[in-house]
């Protein structure tokens, strides 16, 4: 068949619209781009690797940690199927917080340039299309593959979690797999967005992809340890504070801390997928006292999560605007 | 000019503090071929752009089709076809496909978008390529599927930018040839810029030519050149065998002939400056006073003069 791009995502080709939008357009043809990329198998199949790995992992001590009385999570069988592990490889989610901002660059960081420097995007931009609605589909493309590949995954959990243990899975599972599925986009979302900025800012693709490396390099290595030595030098002797003090200080580490994407995208996939976490700060013993250890609702869980969420989402929507406007202005000639 | 296609007035375009386009005034007609001339960084890519509504204006109108381009891009977009200087395509696509989405992308009906895509492809001749990738296309092939992508969105004006750039010669002729073919068919007004001249005398109606943001002429080349020139005298430089000094009065005799506006000799050569066409009178002077004639050379002004005056002076002064 000679016409491969008619390529029937979501319609056939007879089917779609007498007048599709502009923006629907460019969006299926950056799916069509995407899904037949080799940068997107590679990064497929990392992401498969993962994903098996983990599940294995979790697979093999998934009788112990439902068993496991002492631990209040233990009848959330799916959840557990994410998160248990005896160690030797990390949970999903912890694998994810490193891969997902790989997935993102690289689905993003030569959306603009590469056009520019190919001579495609003067001529793109000379079509009746809105300058907006290029740079948005291409970000809306992005993430609905992305949450597609998301989706899968954790279907495939729950489908191959019920072959495999016979066990029916509960409607706040099934709520906290679909939120820990949103949240990845959003992560996803925010280092996809930060990407698109980097190709909009930088004329060379292979700039644009090591400076946004270089950037989830600083926050996956460098920034604690930043972060870390900032506070050493700040922190009076502890012996010298009160317990307020201390606390205070404590809470300023973990804020501190929470500017970087990964930590935030860790806290909230933690709180999401192990129901009993009921804090992600400190604890005193007095709001300690008494507090039975039990899962929390899914309601509660996300009430925790919610700045964290709140923050990425902020965060993605900087960079987009900051990409929205620098390309707006920007001036296209080959 | 009743109702000009594209009306450009006191169009200006300042980066910082270099004007790229100053004060530019030009209008266009219907179905005009018209060919911006100028050396490369003369702004008229900026004027393109600031045509197509792609970079604003610093001061002045455009107007294409009765539609301000600054104020309403996409209304113009979607009259004018443009081709970008170095255009491009994706390369993953075939040719077919690629036309395809940009005929989507202009909200041609499904139905009807193969159809037009075969039909444009066969008129720029490529229908043999149609299958093929567009990353195994040749330059000249990428111009031409590039005339295609414009076409298949039926505008009413093309815009080409640079679009000699890097073809082969014959495959320019063929090009230009193609241009003029479909403007004169279908009635398309066809803006063309480039810095060859040669290019822009074979297709064009009328020519401006651009130099450093202005536009210091316009009208086709043989008015231009009469313009210019009308006014210069021609220079006949005759060369002979024998030396000169053995016919002292020759320069007397040649100043006396009607025309004759300076004369100057040299060893084995004679240089005569004249207001008209004077040549034969002066090989039959010579002639006549038995001096061997071994060659005639006569200096008129054409387009390479036109070239040198325009340009080249202005690359000493910069």
């Amino acid at each position: 068949m000679g016409n491969v791009f008619a390529w029937p995502l979501f319609s056939t080709p007879g089917r779609l619209k007498e007048h599709a939008s502009p923006f629907q357009v460019i969006v299926r043809k950056e799916v069509g781009d995407f899904v037949r990329s080799w940068r997107f198998y590679i990064m497929l199949a990392l992401i498969l690797l993962t994903f098996v790995g983990a599940l294995y992992i979790s697979l093999e001590n998934i009788r112990q940690a439902v068993t496991n009385v002492n631990d209040p999570d233990h009848a959330f069988v799916y959840l557990k199927l994410l998160t248990a592990t005896d160690n030797t490889l990390p949970a999903f989610h912890v694998l994810m917080s490193f891969l997902g901002p790989l997935l993102g660059i690289s689905l993003g960081f030569d959306a603009v340039n590469a056009e520019r420097n190919n001579g495609t995007l003067a001529r793109l931009i000379a079509q009746p299309v809105f300058r907006d609605n290029l740079l948005l589909a291409k970000f809306y493309a992005a993430l609905l593959v992305v949450g597609v590949l998301f989706l899968t995954l954790v279907l495939l959990i729950t489908g191959g979690g019920m072959l495999l243990t016979g066990v029916r899975p509960e409607g706040t599972e099934l709520l906290r797999m679909l939120a820990f599925v949103i949240l990845n986009i959003v992560y996803v979302g925010f280092w996809l967005c930060l990407s698109i900025c980097l190709s909009v800012i930088f004329r060379h693709a292979a700039t644009s992809a090591l400076t946004a490396i270089g950037i989830w390099l600083f926050f996956t290595v460098f920034y604690q340890i930043v972060v870390n030595m900032v506070m050493g030098a700040l922190v009076p002797d502890p012996r010298g504070l009160s317990e307020a003090g201390v606390i205070s200080f404590n809470n300023l580490f973990l804020s501190l801390l929470r500017v970087a994407p990964s930590q935030m995208y860790s806290d909230a996939a933690t709180t999401l997928l192990m129901p009993s976490i009921r804090s992600l700060g400190p604890l005193t013993m007095e709001q300690m006292a008494g507090a039975i250890p039990a899962p929390l609702s899914f309601r509660e869980s996300l009430m925790i999560v919610w700045p964290q969420v709140t923050g990425l989402i902020a965060a993605t929507t900087a960079c987009f605007a900051l990409s929205y406007y620098l390309f707006m202005r920007k001036e296209i000639r080959s | 000019m009743e109702h000009p296609v594209i009306e450009l007035e006191g169009l200006t375009k300042r980066y910082g503090r270099v004007k790229a386009v100053d004060d530019l005034s030009l209008s266009i007609g219907k179905g005009e071929i018209f060919g911006l001339i100028g050396p490369n960084g003369a702004g008229k890519t900026t004027t393109i752009l600031m045509m197509l509504g792609l970079s604003e204006p610093t001061g002045g109108r455009a107007m294409v089709c009765g539609i301000d381009a600054t104020r309403n891009p996409i209304a113009v977009k979607r009259k004018v076809g443009y081709m970008p200087d170095s255009v491009g395509f994706y390369d993953n696509m075939t040719a077919l496909e690629n036309l395809q989405f940009i005929g989507r992308l202009n909200g041609i009906p499904e139905q009807e978008i193969i159809e037009r895509a075969h039909r444009t492809m066969q008129l720029v001749g490529l229908s043999d390529a149609m299958h093929k990738k567009t990353g195994a296309y040749s330059r000249g092939m990428k111009q031409r599927l590039g005339l295609a992508d414009i076409l298949i969105r039926e505008p009413e004006v093309m815009i080409l930018d640079e679009p000699t750039l890097g073809i082969d010669p014959s495959g320019i002729q063929e090009f230009l040839g193609l241009v003029r073919r479909l403007s004169r068919q279908q009635g398309l007004t066809v803006l063309l810029s480039s810095h060859h001249l040669h290019h822009m005398q074979q297709i064009c109606d009328r020519v401006g030519i651009f130099v450093e943001g202005k536009l210091l002429m316009e009208g086709d080349i043989s008015s231009i050149s009469g313009k210019l020139f009308g006014q210069e005298p021609l220079l006949v430089t005759v060369t002979v065998q024998e030396p000169l000094s053995g016919w002292p009065s020759v320069e007397t005799a040649l100043r006396e002939l009607t025309g004759v506006r300076d004369v100057t000799i040299g060893e084995n050569s004679i240089g005569v400056t004249c207001g008209s066409e004077i040549t034969p009178a002066i090989v039959r002077l010579m002639v006549e006073m038995g001096i061997g004639i071994t060659g005639v050379h006569r200096k008129a002004y054409g387009l390479d003069d036109i070239y040198a005056r325009f340009f080249e002076n202005h690359k000493k002064q910069v």
